[in-house]
């Protein structure tokens, strides 16, 4: 009952007139950003970092929950509105939600997702609450190796994301790893990769890296394929009111999706994407009109979209607790964490426990405000989605620039931000996934940190890395997530091979 | 998302994924560079000094550059559609501008012409609208964040007006 008492507190904090200000300013922006096309969660946060700079620590990172959890509610609006998913997390949303959309249902698929997504929240929340401190008890006793095993853990699952190419998923994060060397190496003080460029010697800014891969990347990939994509908005018809089948096909698809989404987001592994893919199968096969599926079935936007946010708030519990963030959105929330200062990890628990507990408690009321603004402001989302695309893209690159230079007024980074933002687009356009860079980015440096402490440790002996049982078994994890794959296509084609003679 | 039939077909090789493992096989090849001028420059007290983690990525990116350059003879990557230069050229145009006349210009008229550009490259409306347009919003961001925020965004004439 102890995190009970704390979460009392933490509520004390967050519901004080200036925090609550704060998270309906958080979730109305987040919102707001959120809805507009192809823009998902993690690029609504680093490019409203900038709003949040002057605040102080509490009041940033309140108003960071409501942008949070605002992004996801605004990226499931135009996902089921416009068929255009910001993140892959959506897809399913924007799969289902947009064929029930072009039948005339998008003002119930609007509700079930809005109101999903509020019970997914709530329980989640609740959940992290509740699981955070345990977690954070088992994290004291682990000693460096063990943490080097679980980033790469992250970086393994984070690149290989199920079903995509292992090998570009791979090389996306390398480049992020060699992105993270630039700049003073902490322990030796030298400078790598800086080349004599005193504004390399500071690193590269995930926040601008995020921003120019993300929202430049994304502007010039539209832009270069502009004509061959017609992209229509489906007017909301049918009341925003779900009928009582509606309830009755939602509630336990809500139930279900939350109970998928949380323990999945929570493991310290990437992909927010599995729960709700998993998700929408379970609620195929359960359905009792299987053959609605992919025609607009109530439940397949009612489930995924719970899963994704219970897995959004299941993906806070690695964060705050081991300082490990699995999604782009997350990798977001650490940068914002890092500037001021804070390094979420066990010990976060116990020196800032008044922020964390605030932070939690904030997500509770950033979902609240959240389900009272949506439902009956939707007609008001609606209206963002209608801007004309040149004046939409201009201004996200305006907005974009804005953040950047603000955080840091120089020539330097922003030419920094277009060239990564031309990396971003030469990745998309190949079919790279461009998240892992940002992880790779964020997370390389604190991997390098965690191995060499382990090294230190043990006096240089690579013995000391496979000591702990956990590390060993994270191990096997990883190799099976890397080989898996490779021996499946191996099992297939030997089948297939006894059709087709082999080349 | 090609089917086995589909892949069967293009197996001729795609030269833009052998720029891409050139590409990294030459970022391999610069970290390894700047890694081995840090170790001889520096005595290292321990065996994992500052060079060991860039010399191990630079090792795992050659490897995924041969296995990008094998890729890319057996036609593995994914179809592409073909680029349209013209929006694109505009886009980068715009920021290439605002880059540019930054330091002189101030926020305002560089984002200005950064907004126009942009529009352009998606068909908006004409420059001698849009220019003087995105130089009005830029300046009213402008205030809002160097008055309402305390953010320090570069200034130029317009910003010394105020």
């Amino acid at each position: 009952m102890e995190s009970f008492a704390a979460l009392l507190s933490g509520l004390e904090l967050a519901l004080q007139p200036m925090n609550l200000m704060y998270a309906l300013i958080g979730v109305t922006l987040g919102t707001a950003v959120g809805v507009l096309p192809g823009i998902g969660p993690a690029l609504t946060v680093a490019l409203l970092l900038p709003v949040t700079f002057r605040l102080d620590p509490a009041g940033s990172l309140i108003m960071f929950a409501g942008i949070y959890y605002g992004g996801m509610y605004g990226g499931s609006t135009s996902s089921i509105l416009l068929n255009t998913p910001g993140e892959s997390a959506s897809m399913i949303t924007a799969l289902e939600g947009n064929k029930m959309a072009r039948a005339g249902r998008g003002g119930p698929a609007l509700a079930t997702s809005a109101i999903g997504s509020f019970v997914a929240g709530t329980i989640a929340t609740a959940a992290l609450a509740f699981v955070a401190p345990l977690v954070v008890e088992i994290a004291l006793s682990f000693g460096p190796a063990d943490y080097f095993a679980l980033m790469v853990l992250a970086f393994t699952t984070v690149s290989s994301a199920f079903g995509g190419s292992a090998l570009r998923g791979l090389t996306a994060l390398f480049i992020g790893l060699a992105l993270g060397l630039i700049g003073i190496d902490l322990q030796t003080g030298q400078a790598r990769l800086a080349f004599g460029v005193p504004d390399l010697l500071d690193g590269v800014e995930v926040t601008t890296a995020a921003v120019g891969m993300f929202a430049l990347g994304e502007t010039m990939y539209v832009a270069a394929l502009s004509s061959r994509m017609n992209e229509t908005i489906e007017p909301v018809r049918g009341s925003v009111w779900m009928t009582a089948q509606d309830w009755a096909r939602s509630w336990k698809a809500w139930l279900r999706g939350t109970a998928l989404g949380f323990p999945i987001g929570a493991l310290p592994a990437g992909g927010a994407e599995i729960p709700t893919f998993l998700s929408y199968s379970l609620e195929k096969q359960l359905s009792r009109h299987p053959e609605e599926f992919g025609h607009g079935a109530i439940e397949g936007v009612a489930g995924p979209e719970a899963a994704n946010n219970a897995s959004a708030a299941g993906t806070i519990v690695p964060l705050l607790t081991l300082g490990l963030p699995t999604t782009a959105t997350a990798a977001m929330m650490l940068a914002g964490f890092q500037q001021y200062g804070l390094n979420p990890g066990p010990l976060l628990f116990t020196s800032n426990s008044d922020l964390v507990w605030g932070l939690i408690a904030s997500l509770f009321v950033a979902n609240a405000m959240l389900l009272v603004l949506n439902l009956p402001m939707i007609g008001l989302w609606v209206r963002m989605l209608a801007i004309p695309r040149p004046w939409l893209y201009a201004g996200i690159l305006v907005f974009a620039t804005l953040g950047t230079l603000g955080a840091n007024p120089s020539q330097f980074e922003l030419a920094m931000l277009a060239g990564l933002g031309f990396l971003g687009f030469l990745m998309r356009y190949f079919d790279y996934p461009v998240a892992p860079v940002i992880i790779g980015l964020i997370l390389g440096p604190l991997a390098e940190q965690q191995l060499r402490r382990a090294l230190a440790i043990s006096q240089g002996d690579p013995a000391a890395l496979v000591e702990s049982g956990l590390s060993i078994g994270i191990y096997v994890i990883c190799a099976l997530v890397l080989i898996g794959p490779f021996v499946m296509r191996a099992l297939s084609r030997k089948k297939a091979g006894e059709e087709v003679p082999a080349r | 998302m090609t089917s086995p039939k589909e892949s069967e077909k293009q197996t001729r090789p795609d030269k833009a994924a052998f720029v891409i493992a050139l590409a990294l096989a030459g970022l391999s090849a610069l970290i390894a560079w700047d890694a081995a001028h840090l170790s001889s420059r520096v005595a290292s007290y321990s065996r994992i000094g500052a060079a060991a983690f860039p010399y191990a990525i630079a090792g795992i990116l050659a490897v995924l550059a041969v296995a990008t350059a094998l890729a890319a003879l057996r036609g593995k990557f994914p179809a592409r559609e073909p680029l349209e230069i013209g929006p694109l050229a505009w886009v980068v145009g715009g920021l290439v501008a605002q880059i540019v006349i930054l330091p002189f210009a101030g926020f305002s008229i560089a984002t200005g012409l950064l907004f126009a550009l942009t529009a352009r490259g998606f068909g908006g409306k004409p420059l001698w609208l849009s220019i003087p347009a995105g130089i009005v919003l830029s300046f009213i961001l402008y205030i809002l964040f160097s008055k309402g925020l305390q953010l320090s965004l570069p200034q130029g004439p317009l910003e010394r007006l105020i």
